[in-house]
Protein backbone atom coordinates (compact mmCIF):
# COMPACT_ATOMS: atom_id res chain seq x y z
CA UNK A 1 0.00 0.00 0.00
CA UNK A 2 1.07 3.21 -1.06
CA UNK A 3 1.18 6.17 1.64
CA UNK A 4 2.75 9.04 0.25
CA UNK A 5 2.18 9.48 -3.76
CA UNK A 6 3.36 12.50 -5.64
CA UNK A 7 2.86 13.22 -8.89
CA UNK A 8 4.38 15.59 -11.17
CA UNK A 9 4.68 17.92 -8.17
CA UNK A 10 6.70 21.43 -8.53
CA UNK A 11 6.90 23.95 -6.33
CA UNK A 12 7.98 27.05 -7.46
CA UNK A 13 8.65 30.01 -5.58
CA UNK A 14 8.28 33.69 -6.07
CA UNK A 15 6.97 32.98 -9.98
CA UNK A 16 7.11 35.31 -12.21
CA UNK A 17 9.44 37.71 -11.12
CA UNK A 18 12.99 37.88 -11.30
CA UNK A 19 13.42 35.84 -8.33
CA UNK A 20 11.51 32.79 -9.37
CA UNK A 21 13.33 29.72 -7.99
CA UNK A 22 12.29 26.02 -8.60
CA UNK A 23 12.28 24.68 -5.44
CA UNK A 24 10.90 21.40 -6.37
CA UNK A 25 10.47 20.28 -10.02
CA UNK A 26 8.24 17.20 -11.00
CA UNK A 27 8.76 14.84 -8.39
CA UNK A 28 7.22 11.82 -8.95
CA UNK A 29 7.42 9.64 -5.86
CA UNK A 30 5.73 6.72 -3.66
CA UNK A 31 6.40 5.92 -0.02
CA UNK A 32 4.90 2.55 0.99
CA UNK A 33 2.86 2.48 4.21
CA UNK A 34 5.22 1.61 7.04
CA UNK A 35 8.53 2.63 5.36
CA UNK A 36 10.79 4.12 7.79
CA UNK A 37 12.72 6.52 5.72
CA UNK A 38 15.80 9.12 5.33
CA UNK A 39 16.07 12.44 3.66
CA UNK A 40 19.25 13.65 2.61
CA UNK A 41 19.96 16.47 0.55
CA UNK A 42 22.15 19.80 0.64
CA UNK A 43 21.05 23.16 1.81
CA UNK A 44 18.89 23.89 -1.17
CA UNK A 45 18.50 21.06 -2.68
CA UNK A 46 14.61 21.02 -1.70
CA UNK A 47 14.21 18.32 0.93
CA UNK A 48 12.27 20.97 3.04
CA UNK A 49 10.18 22.49 0.71
CA UNK A 50 9.07 18.70 -0.25
CA UNK A 51 8.14 17.67 2.68
CA UNK A 52 5.94 20.59 3.81
CA UNK A 53 4.15 19.75 0.81
CA UNK A 54 3.16 16.24 2.79
CA UNK A 55 1.30 17.98 5.25
CA UNK A 56 -0.15 20.84 3.22
CA UNK A 57 1.61 23.64 4.50
CA UNK A 58 2.70 24.48 1.29
CA UNK A 59 0.62 23.88 -1.86
CA UNK A 60 1.77 22.91 -5.25
CA UNK A 61 2.04 25.08 -7.37
CA UNK A 62 1.38 22.52 -10.07
CA UNK A 63 0.82 18.64 -9.76
CA UNK A 64 -0.54 16.21 -7.00
CA UNK A 65 0.21 14.97 -3.24
CA UNK A 66 -1.83 11.58 -2.17
CA UNK A 67 -1.74 10.64 1.13
CA UNK A 68 -3.47 7.20 1.86
CA UNK A 69 -4.61 7.51 -1.40
CA UNK A 70 -6.62 10.62 -1.30
CA UNK A 71 -5.54 14.00 -2.98
CA UNK A 72 -5.33 16.35 -0.43
CA UNK A 73 -5.85 19.43 -2.14
CA UNK A 74 -9.09 18.28 -3.64
CA UNK A 75 -11.22 19.65 -0.69
CA UNK A 76 -9.28 22.56 0.77
CA UNK A 77 -11.80 22.39 3.46
CA UNK A 78 -9.94 18.72 4.81
CA UNK A 79 -6.67 19.98 4.93
CA UNK A 80 -6.94 20.44 8.87
CA UNK A 81 -7.71 16.76 9.10
CA UNK A 82 -4.02 15.88 6.76
CA UNK A 83 -2.47 17.85 9.18
CA UNK A 84 -3.30 15.66 12.09
CA UNK A 85 -2.39 12.36 9.77
CA UNK A 86 0.62 13.79 8.63
CA UNK A 87 2.54 15.27 11.80
CA UNK A 88 5.26 17.24 11.19
CA UNK A 89 8.10 17.74 13.74
CA UNK A 90 10.61 20.92 12.66
CA UNK A 91 14.38 21.39 13.52
CA UNK A 92 14.54 23.12 16.63
CA UNK A 93 10.92 21.93 18.25
CA UNK A 94 11.73 22.98 21.93
CA UNK A 95 11.54 26.89 20.29
CA UNK A 96 8.01 26.22 19.46
CA UNK A 97 6.68 25.22 23.39
CA UNK A 98 4.45 27.17 24.98
CA UNK A 99 2.24 26.13 27.20
CA UNK A 100 2.59 26.41 31.12
CA UNK A 101 2.66 22.47 31.97
CA UNK A 102 4.34 19.34 29.83
CA UNK A 103 1.12 17.95 30.00
CA UNK A 104 -0.87 20.87 28.56
CA UNK A 105 1.62 21.38 26.29
CA UNK A 106 1.78 17.67 24.43
CA UNK A 107 -2.31 17.71 24.64
CA UNK A 108 -2.75 20.86 22.41
CA UNK A 109 -2.66 18.41 19.17
CA UNK A 110 -5.04 15.90 20.45
CA UNK A 111 -7.59 18.68 22.26
CA UNK A 112 -7.64 20.14 18.78
CA UNK A 113 -8.76 17.29 16.92
CA UNK A 114 -11.31 17.43 19.30
CA UNK A 115 -11.27 13.95 21.11
CA UNK A 116 -12.72 12.78 24.42
CA UNK A 117 -10.85 14.12 27.78
CA UNK A 118 -9.91 10.50 28.55
CA UNK A 119 -8.49 9.86 25.30
CA UNK A 120 -6.14 12.61 25.07
CA UNK A 121 -4.43 11.62 28.89
CA UNK A 122 -4.17 8.40 27.47
CA UNK A 123 -2.45 9.90 24.06
CA UNK A 124 -0.12 11.53 25.90
CA UNK A 125 0.85 9.43 28.61
CA UNK A 126 1.43 7.26 25.68
CA UNK A 127 3.02 9.75 23.60
CA UNK A 128 5.57 10.22 26.93
CA UNK A 129 6.65 6.72 26.92
CA UNK A 130 7.34 7.09 23.36
CA UNK A 131 9.65 9.63 24.07
CA UNK A 132 11.44 8.17 27.26
CA UNK A 133 9.63 11.47 29.52
CA UNK A 134 8.89 10.16 33.10
CA UNK A 135 5.50 10.77 34.31
CA UNK A 136 7.31 13.50 36.92
CA UNK A 137 7.61 15.96 34.03
CA UNK A 138 4.16 15.82 33.21
CA UNK A 139 3.65 18.96 35.54
CA UNK A 140 6.49 20.96 35.32
CA UNK A 141 7.01 24.01 33.14
CA UNK A 142 8.67 22.64 29.50
CA UNK A 143 10.78 26.26 30.30
CA UNK A 144 12.58 24.57 33.30
CA UNK A 145 13.81 21.39 31.08
CA UNK A 146 17.06 20.94 29.46
CA UNK A 147 17.30 21.27 25.60
CA UNK A 148 17.29 17.60 25.01
CA UNK A 149 13.91 17.28 27.70
CA UNK A 150 12.54 19.79 25.49
CA UNK A 151 13.09 18.69 22.22
CA UNK A 152 11.42 15.50 23.49
CA UNK A 153 8.47 17.15 24.74
CA UNK A 154 7.58 18.89 20.85
CA UNK A 155 8.44 15.12 19.70
CA UNK A 156 5.90 13.65 22.01
CA UNK A 157 3.00 17.22 21.19
CA UNK A 158 3.11 15.39 17.28
CA UNK A 159 2.93 11.25 18.18
CA UNK A 160 0.09 12.50 20.75
CA UNK A 161 -2.03 13.05 17.19
CA UNK A 162 -0.87 9.67 16.43
CA UNK A 163 -0.29 10.40 12.98
CA UNK A 164 -0.12 7.95 9.74
CA UNK A 165 2.86 9.57 8.67
CA UNK A 166 5.53 11.09 11.02
CA UNK A 167 8.28 13.72 9.74
CA UNK A 168 11.11 14.64 11.71
CA UNK A 169 13.68 17.32 10.00
CA UNK A 170 16.89 16.62 11.88
CA UNK A 171 15.28 15.84 15.14
CA UNK A 172 19.00 15.19 16.41
CA UNK A 173 20.78 18.58 15.43
CA UNK A 174 22.55 19.85 18.53
CA UNK A 175 22.65 17.00 20.58
CA UNK A 176 25.49 14.96 21.63
CA UNK A 177 26.04 11.34 20.45
CA UNK A 178 24.51 9.95 23.47
CA UNK A 179 21.31 12.10 23.30
CA UNK A 180 21.17 11.61 19.74
CA UNK A 181 21.47 7.58 20.35
CA UNK A 182 18.63 7.85 22.51
CA UNK A 183 15.90 9.84 20.76
CA UNK A 184 17.17 8.06 17.19
CA UNK A 185 16.10 4.33 19.15
CA UNK A 186 13.21 5.56 20.34
CA UNK A 187 12.13 6.81 17.10
CA UNK A 188 12.79 3.38 15.88
CA UNK A 189 11.06 1.63 18.88
CA UNK A 190 8.02 4.08 17.75
CA UNK A 191 8.22 2.77 13.95
CA UNK A 192 8.82 -0.41 15.15
CA UNK A 193 5.88 -0.97 17.96
CA UNK A 194 3.01 1.79 15.89
CA UNK A 195 3.89 0.54 12.33
CA UNK A 196 2.85 3.63 10.90
CA UNK A 197 5.18 5.49 8.17
CA UNK A 198 8.23 7.69 9.83
CA UNK A 199 10.04 9.98 7.71
CA UNK A 200 13.26 11.37 9.10
CA UNK A 201 15.17 14.27 7.22
CA UNK A 202 18.68 14.17 8.50
CA UNK A 203 22.31 15.89 7.20
CA UNK A 204 24.23 12.59 8.99
CA UNK A 205 24.70 9.77 6.80
CA UNK A 206 25.48 7.61 9.63
CA UNK A 207 22.06 8.02 11.46
CA UNK A 208 20.23 7.75 8.44
CA UNK A 209 22.38 4.24 7.39
CA UNK A 210 21.64 2.55 10.99
CA UNK A 211 18.00 3.69 11.75
CA UNK A 212 16.28 3.66 8.36
CA UNK A 213 15.14 1.48 5.87
CA UNK A 214 14.76 3.11 2.92
CA UNK A 215 16.88 6.39 1.47
CA UNK A 216 15.39 9.37 -0.03
CA UNK A 217 18.69 12.11 -1.74
CA UNK A 218 16.93 15.07 -3.14
CA UNK A 219 19.70 17.38 -5.44
CA UNK A 220 18.64 19.97 -7.29
CA UNK A 221 15.17 20.09 -6.82
CA UNK A 222 14.90 16.74 -7.63
CA UNK A 223 14.71 12.82 -6.94
CA UNK A 224 18.22 11.43 -7.33
CA UNK A 225 17.66 8.38 -6.08
CA UNK A 226 14.99 6.45 -3.70
CA UNK A 227 15.66 3.23 -3.17
CA UNK A 228 17.22 0.78 0.06
CA UNK A 229 20.26 1.90 2.37
CA UNK A 230 22.38 -0.86 0.84
CA UNK A 231 21.75 0.56 -3.14
CA UNK A 232 22.19 4.05 -2.00
CA UNK A 233 25.56 3.32 -0.64
CA UNK A 234 26.82 1.66 -3.82
CA UNK A 235 26.67 5.32 -5.18
CA UNK A 236 28.82 6.52 -2.62
CA UNK A 237 31.03 8.47 -5.28
CA UNK A 238 28.47 10.56 -6.45
CA UNK A 239 26.48 11.39 -3.18
CA UNK A 240 30.01 12.85 -1.82
CA UNK A 241 30.08 15.10 -5.21
CA UNK A 242 26.86 16.41 -4.23
CA UNK A 243 28.26 17.85 -1.09
CA UNK A 244 27.03 14.95 1.40
CA UNK A 245 28.76 13.49 3.45
CA UNK A 246 29.11 9.60 3.00
CA UNK A 247 29.90 7.63 6.46
CA UNK A 248 33.74 7.00 7.00
CA UNK A 249 33.69 3.64 6.93
CA UNK A 250 32.27 3.40 3.35
CA UNK A 251 35.27 5.56 2.26
CA UNK A 252 37.32 3.50 3.93
CA UNK A 253 35.76 0.62 1.52
CA UNK A 254 35.59 2.40 -1.42
CA UNK A 255 39.26 3.25 -1.23
CA UNK A 256 40.32 -0.66 -0.07
CA UNK A 257 38.04 -1.53 -2.79
CA UNK A 258 40.19 0.67 -5.31
CA UNK A 259 43.33 -1.17 -3.99
CA UNK A 260 41.60 -4.24 -5.06
CA UNK A 261 40.71 -6.25 -2.24
CA UNK A 262 37.91 -8.30 -2.79
CA UNK A 263 35.09 -6.17 -0.07
CA UNK A 264 31.89 -5.06 -1.37
CA UNK A 265 31.04 -1.00 -1.80
CA UNK A 266 27.92 -0.94 0.07
CA UNK A 267 28.88 -0.64 3.72
CA UNK A 268 27.86 2.02 5.76
CA UNK A 269 27.39 0.50 9.35
CA UNK A 270 30.90 -0.09 11.30
CA UNK A 271 29.58 -3.66 12.91
CA UNK A 272 29.22 -4.90 9.14
CA UNK A 273 32.63 -3.54 8.26
CA UNK A 274 34.07 -5.23 10.87
CA UNK A 275 32.47 -8.55 9.92
CA UNK A 276 33.77 -8.11 6.28
CA UNK A 277 36.90 -7.41 6.98
CA UNK A 278 37.33 -10.17 9.53
CA UNK A 279 36.61 -12.35 6.76
CA UNK A 280 38.82 -11.33 4.67
CA UNK A 281 41.87 -11.29 7.63
CA UNK A 282 40.08 -14.75 8.24
CA UNK A 283 40.45 -16.27 4.73
CA UNK A 284 44.37 -15.11 4.06
CA UNK A 285 46.71 -17.84 3.65
CA UNK A 286 44.06 -20.37 2.77
CA UNK B 1 54.32 34.87 28.01
CA UNK B 2 53.36 31.59 26.00
CA UNK B 3 49.55 30.84 26.94
CA UNK B 4 47.11 33.06 25.72
CA UNK B 5 44.44 31.40 28.23
CA UNK B 6 45.00 29.87 31.54
CA UNK B 7 42.57 29.18 34.75
CA UNK B 8 42.99 28.40 37.55
CA UNK B 9 40.97 26.34 40.11
CA UNK B 10 37.81 28.45 38.35
CA UNK B 11 34.38 27.31 39.93
CA UNK B 12 31.78 28.87 38.40
CA UNK B 13 28.35 28.49 40.10
CA UNK B 14 24.97 29.98 39.89
CA UNK B 15 21.64 30.38 41.89
CA UNK B 16 18.23 29.22 40.45
CA UNK B 17 15.54 31.88 41.12
CA UNK B 18 12.67 30.50 42.02
CA UNK B 19 14.08 27.38 44.43
CA UNK B 20 17.18 29.26 46.11
CA UNK B 21 19.52 26.57 45.04
CA UNK B 22 22.86 26.53 44.10
CA UNK B 23 23.90 25.00 40.83
CA UNK B 24 27.62 24.13 40.37
CA UNK B 25 28.64 24.20 36.76
CA UNK B 26 32.35 24.24 36.57
CA UNK B 27 34.14 22.89 39.39
CA UNK B 28 37.72 23.39 40.30
CA UNK B 29 39.14 23.67 36.26
CA UNK B 30 42.88 24.70 35.44
CA UNK B 31 43.70 23.99 31.84
CA UNK B 32 46.05 26.41 29.56
CA UNK B 33 45.67 26.93 26.33
CA UNK B 34 49.35 27.64 24.15
CA UNK B 35 49.26 30.34 21.93
CA UNK B 36 49.08 29.24 18.07
CA UNK B 37 47.63 25.67 19.45
CA UNK B 38 44.41 23.79 18.29
CA UNK B 39 42.06 22.66 20.89
CA UNK B 40 39.10 20.57 20.78
CA UNK B 41 36.76 20.54 23.88
CA UNK B 42 34.36 17.59 24.10
CA UNK B 43 31.75 16.85 26.37
CA UNK B 44 27.76 15.86 26.39
CA UNK B 45 25.25 18.31 26.46
CA UNK B 46 25.32 20.02 30.14
CA UNK B 47 29.05 19.33 30.61
CA UNK B 48 29.95 22.79 31.42
CA UNK B 49 31.68 23.08 28.14
CA UNK B 50 29.91 26.14 26.87
CA UNK B 51 30.01 27.84 30.26
CA UNK B 52 33.62 27.44 30.30
CA UNK B 53 34.28 28.91 26.54
CA UNK B 54 32.40 32.08 27.93
CA UNK B 55 34.62 32.64 30.47
CA UNK B 56 37.65 32.77 27.78
CA UNK B 57 36.50 36.20 27.08
CA UNK B 58 35.01 37.53 30.19
CA UNK B 59 31.08 36.73 29.10
CA UNK B 60 30.64 35.18 32.19
CA UNK B 61 33.14 35.55 35.25
CA UNK B 62 34.56 33.10 37.86
CA UNK B 63 32.78 32.19 41.15
CA UNK B 64 36.17 31.25 42.63
CA UNK B 65 39.38 30.62 41.00
CA UNK B 66 40.98 32.86 38.39
CA UNK B 67 40.53 33.10 34.47
CA UNK B 68 44.00 34.85 32.83
CA UNK B 69 43.63 35.78 28.83
CA UNK B 70 46.73 36.77 27.82
CA UNK B 71 48.15 37.51 31.46
CA UNK B 72 44.83 39.59 31.96
CA UNK B 73 42.70 38.60 34.72
CA UNK B 74 39.38 38.73 33.23
CA UNK B 75 37.36 40.50 36.56
CA UNK B 76 39.66 43.71 35.45
CA UNK B 77 36.33 45.19 33.91
CA UNK B 78 38.16 48.16 33.00
CA UNK B 79 40.44 45.65 30.47
CA UNK B 80 37.10 44.37 28.85
CA UNK B 81 37.58 45.54 25.83
CA UNK B 82 41.12 44.34 25.38
CA UNK B 83 40.11 41.04 26.60
CA UNK B 84 37.24 40.57 24.06
CA UNK B 85 39.99 42.05 21.17
CA UNK B 86 42.62 38.90 22.15
CA UNK B 87 39.86 36.65 22.02
CA UNK B 88 36.75 36.59 19.94
CA UNK B 89 33.82 33.93 20.10
CA UNK B 90 31.84 32.57 17.52
CA UNK B 91 28.62 31.04 18.26
CA UNK B 92 26.48 27.56 17.16
CA UNK B 93 23.54 29.60 14.84
CA UNK B 94 24.66 32.00 12.48
CA UNK B 95 21.72 33.79 12.40
CA UNK B 96 22.10 35.51 15.67
CA UNK B 97 25.78 36.75 15.24
CA UNK B 98 24.58 38.95 11.87
CA UNK B 99 23.89 42.83 12.70
CA UNK B 100 23.47 44.30 9.34
CA UNK B 101 21.93 44.14 5.91
CA UNK B 102 25.56 44.00 4.05
CA UNK B 103 27.68 41.60 4.34
CA UNK B 104 30.89 43.74 4.39
CA UNK B 105 29.31 46.02 6.50
CA UNK B 106 28.66 42.96 8.90
CA UNK B 107 32.13 42.55 8.88
CA UNK B 108 32.97 45.91 9.52
CA UNK B 109 30.50 46.43 12.40
CA UNK B 110 33.14 45.67 15.42
CA UNK B 111 35.89 48.17 13.59
CA UNK B 112 33.98 51.06 13.64
CA UNK B 113 32.84 50.44 17.45
CA UNK B 114 36.52 49.71 18.17
CA UNK B 115 37.04 53.17 16.56
CA UNK B 116 39.09 52.17 13.83
CA UNK B 117 40.25 54.79 10.85
CA UNK B 118 37.90 54.01 7.79
CA UNK B 119 40.84 53.35 5.43
CA UNK B 120 42.06 50.63 7.78
CA UNK B 121 38.50 49.17 8.38
CA UNK B 122 38.03 48.73 4.52
CA UNK B 123 41.45 47.09 4.35
CA UNK B 124 40.76 44.82 7.58
CA UNK B 125 37.29 43.89 5.98
CA UNK B 126 38.92 42.85 2.78
CA UNK B 127 41.45 40.92 4.10
CA UNK B 128 39.06 39.14 6.61
CA UNK B 129 36.25 38.26 3.94
CA UNK B 130 39.45 36.79 1.63
CA UNK B 131 40.67 34.69 4.60
CA UNK B 132 37.43 33.11 4.52
CA UNK B 133 36.98 33.25 1.44
CA UNK B 134 33.43 35.17 1.24
CA UNK B 135 35.26 38.45 -0.35
CA UNK B 136 32.79 37.75 -3.34
CA UNK B 137 29.50 38.06 -1.51
CA UNK B 138 30.85 41.32 -0.06
CA UNK B 139 27.70 43.36 -1.06
CA UNK B 140 25.27 40.52 -0.67
CA UNK B 141 22.34 40.56 1.73
CA UNK B 142 24.05 37.75 4.71
CA UNK B 143 19.76 36.47 4.37
CA UNK B 144 20.57 35.14 0.88
CA UNK B 145 23.43 33.08 1.77
CA UNK B 146 23.67 29.34 3.20
CA UNK B 147 24.75 28.32 6.71
CA UNK B 148 27.98 27.78 6.20
CA UNK B 149 29.03 31.06 4.18
CA UNK B 150 26.60 32.73 6.87
CA UNK B 151 29.02 31.39 9.80
CA UNK B 152 32.17 32.48 7.26
CA UNK B 153 31.05 36.15 7.77
CA UNK B 154 30.52 35.44 11.66
CA UNK B 155 34.35 34.11 11.79
CA UNK B 156 35.28 36.75 9.01
CA UNK B 157 33.50 39.76 11.78
CA UNK B 158 35.87 38.30 14.33
CA UNK B 159 39.38 38.18 12.72
CA UNK B 160 38.84 41.47 11.34
CA UNK B 161 39.43 42.81 15.22
CA UNK B 162 42.60 40.20 14.69
CA UNK B 163 42.35 38.21 17.76
CA UNK B 164 45.07 36.81 18.74
CA UNK B 165 42.56 33.34 19.76
CA UNK B 166 39.04 32.66 18.40
CA UNK B 167 36.90 30.64 20.62
CA UNK B 168 33.80 28.99 18.61
CA UNK B 169 31.16 26.91 20.00
CA UNK B 170 29.69 24.21 18.01
CA UNK B 171 30.13 26.22 14.94
CA UNK B 172 28.90 23.58 12.87
CA UNK B 173 26.27 22.17 14.43
CA UNK B 174 23.69 23.70 12.39
CA UNK B 175 25.09 23.31 8.69
CA UNK B 176 25.04 20.83 6.09
CA UNK B 177 28.15 18.22 5.36
CA UNK B 178 29.64 21.11 2.89
CA UNK B 179 28.80 23.69 5.09
CA UNK B 180 30.59 22.22 8.29
CA UNK B 181 33.82 21.27 5.50
CA UNK B 182 33.90 25.09 4.55
CA UNK B 183 34.00 26.54 7.71
CA UNK B 184 36.09 23.55 9.31
CA UNK B 185 38.59 24.69 6.28
CA UNK B 186 38.62 28.16 6.81
CA UNK B 187 39.31 27.12 11.23
CA UNK B 188 42.12 25.09 9.88
CA UNK B 189 43.62 28.10 7.90
CA UNK B 190 43.42 30.52 10.39
CA UNK B 191 44.89 28.29 12.73
CA UNK B 192 47.93 26.74 10.35
CA UNK B 193 49.06 29.77 8.23
CA UNK B 194 47.57 33.12 9.94
CA UNK B 195 48.64 30.84 13.44
CA UNK B 196 45.66 32.31 15.08
CA UNK B 197 44.97 30.30 18.11
CA UNK B 198 41.76 28.03 17.92
CA UNK B 199 39.69 26.69 20.73
CA UNK B 200 36.41 24.77 19.47
CA UNK B 201 33.67 22.98 21.03
CA UNK B 202 32.53 20.42 19.38
CA UNK B 203 30.13 17.05 18.71
CA UNK B 204 31.91 15.87 15.90
CA UNK B 205 34.57 13.77 16.62
CA UNK B 206 36.14 13.96 13.63
CA UNK B 207 36.70 17.72 13.68
CA UNK B 208 38.16 16.76 17.41
CA UNK B 209 40.82 14.63 15.65
CA UNK B 210 41.80 17.34 13.74
CA UNK B 211 43.14 19.01 16.66
CA UNK B 212 46.19 19.42 18.42
CA UNK B 213 44.68 18.62 21.68
CA UNK B 214 41.58 17.78 23.41
CA UNK B 215 40.33 18.44 26.58
CA UNK B 216 37.17 16.59 27.31
CA UNK B 217 34.60 17.86 30.33
CA UNK B 218 32.01 15.83 32.58
CA UNK B 219 30.13 17.76 35.13
CA UNK B 220 31.95 20.19 35.38
CA UNK B 221 35.50 19.03 35.58
CA UNK B 222 37.97 17.76 32.76
CA UNK B 223 38.31 14.25 32.98
CA UNK B 224 40.46 13.72 30.24
CA UNK B 225 43.03 15.63 28.42
CA UNK B 226 45.60 14.60 25.71
CA UNK B 227 46.27 14.18 22.02
CA UNK B 228 43.93 13.47 19.73
CA UNK B 229 45.32 9.63 19.62
CA UNK B 230 45.72 9.21 22.73
CA UNK B 231 42.08 10.67 23.75
CA UNK B 232 40.12 8.50 21.07
CA UNK B 233 41.86 5.44 21.68
CA UNK B 234 40.11 5.31 24.95
CA UNK B 235 36.80 4.05 23.35
CA UNK B 236 35.39 2.34 26.39
CA UNK B 237 36.09 5.66 29.01
CA UNK B 238 35.04 8.18 25.96
CA UNK B 239 31.20 5.97 25.63
CA UNK B 240 30.95 5.64 29.40
CA UNK B 241 30.85 9.84 29.36
CA UNK B 242 28.16 9.86 26.59
CA UNK B 243 30.89 10.24 23.94
CA UNK B 244 32.14 8.82 20.53
CA UNK B 245 34.46 7.64 18.51
CA UNK B 246 35.57 8.61 14.69
CA UNK B 247 34.09 5.55 12.99
CA UNK B 248 37.50 4.32 11.63
CA UNK B 249 38.67 3.99 15.64
CA UNK B 250 35.46 2.29 16.02
CA UNK B 251 36.10 -0.31 12.93
CA UNK B 252 39.70 -0.91 14.64
CA UNK B 253 38.58 -1.69 18.16
CA UNK B 254 36.10 -3.78 17.01
CA UNK B 255 38.68 -5.58 14.89
CA UNK B 256 41.08 -5.59 17.83
CA UNK B 257 38.59 -7.44 19.92
CA UNK B 258 38.30 -9.91 17.54
CA UNK B 259 41.90 -10.88 17.76
CA UNK B 260 43.12 -8.77 14.60
CA UNK B 261 46.48 -7.02 15.70
CA UNK B 262 45.20 -3.25 15.07
CA UNK B 263 47.04 -0.36 16.47
CA UNK B 264 44.55 1.21 19.13
CA UNK B 265 45.05 4.97 18.10
CA UNK B 266 43.89 4.92 14.25
CA UNK B 267 41.79 8.49 14.30
CA UNK B 268 41.64 9.11 10.26
CA UNK B 269 40.33 7.67 7.33
CA UNK B 270 43.91 7.66 5.67
CA UNK B 271 45.37 5.90 8.69
CA UNK B 272 43.05 3.64 8.83
CA UNK B 273 43.30 2.69 4.66
CA UNK B 274 46.79 1.88 5.30
CA UNK B 275 46.82 -0.07 8.14
CA UNK B 276 44.09 -2.69 6.81
CA UNK B 277 46.02 -2.43 3.73
CA UNK B 278 48.91 -3.71 5.21
CA UNK B 279 47.30 -6.26 7.92
CA UNK B 280 45.45 -7.93 4.55
CA UNK B 281 48.39 -7.96 2.38
CA UNK B 282 50.67 -10.30 4.59
CA UNK B 283 49.98 -13.55 3.71
CA UNK B 284 51.16 -15.54 6.41
CA UNK B 285 48.22 -16.23 8.81
CA UNK B 286 48.55 -16.29 12.69
CA UNK B 287 51.73 -13.68 13.18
Amino acid sequence: MIMIKTENLSHIYSAHTPFEKVAIGNINLEIEQGAFVGVIGHTGSGKSTLIQHFNGLLKPTSGKILIDGKDIWENKQQIRQVRFDVGLVFQYPEYQLFEETVYQDIAFGPTNMGLSKEEIHNRVIEAMEFVGLKEKYAKKSPFDLSGGQKRRVAIAGVIAMRPKVLILDEPTAGLDPKGRDQILGQIKEYHKQTKSTVLLVSHSMEDIAKYTQKVLVMNHASVFAYDTVEQIFTKSQEITKMGLSVPQVTKVFYQLHQRGFALENDVYTVKYAANEILKLWNQRGE
Amino acid sequence: MNQIIKTQHLRFEYIREDENEHILVLDNINVQIQKGEFVAILGHNGSGKSTLAKHFNAILLPTEGLVMVDGIDTTQSERLFDIRQKVGMVFQNPDNQIVATIVEEDVAFALENLGVAPSEIRRRVDEALKTVDMYEFREHAPHQLSGGQKQRIAIAGIIAMRPECIVLDEPTAMLDPKGRQEVLKTIMDLNQNEKTTVAIITHYMDEAALADRVIVIDHGKVVMEGKPKEIFSQVEQLKSLGLDVPQVTELCYLLRQQGMPVPVDVITEEECVEVLTQLLQSDIKGD
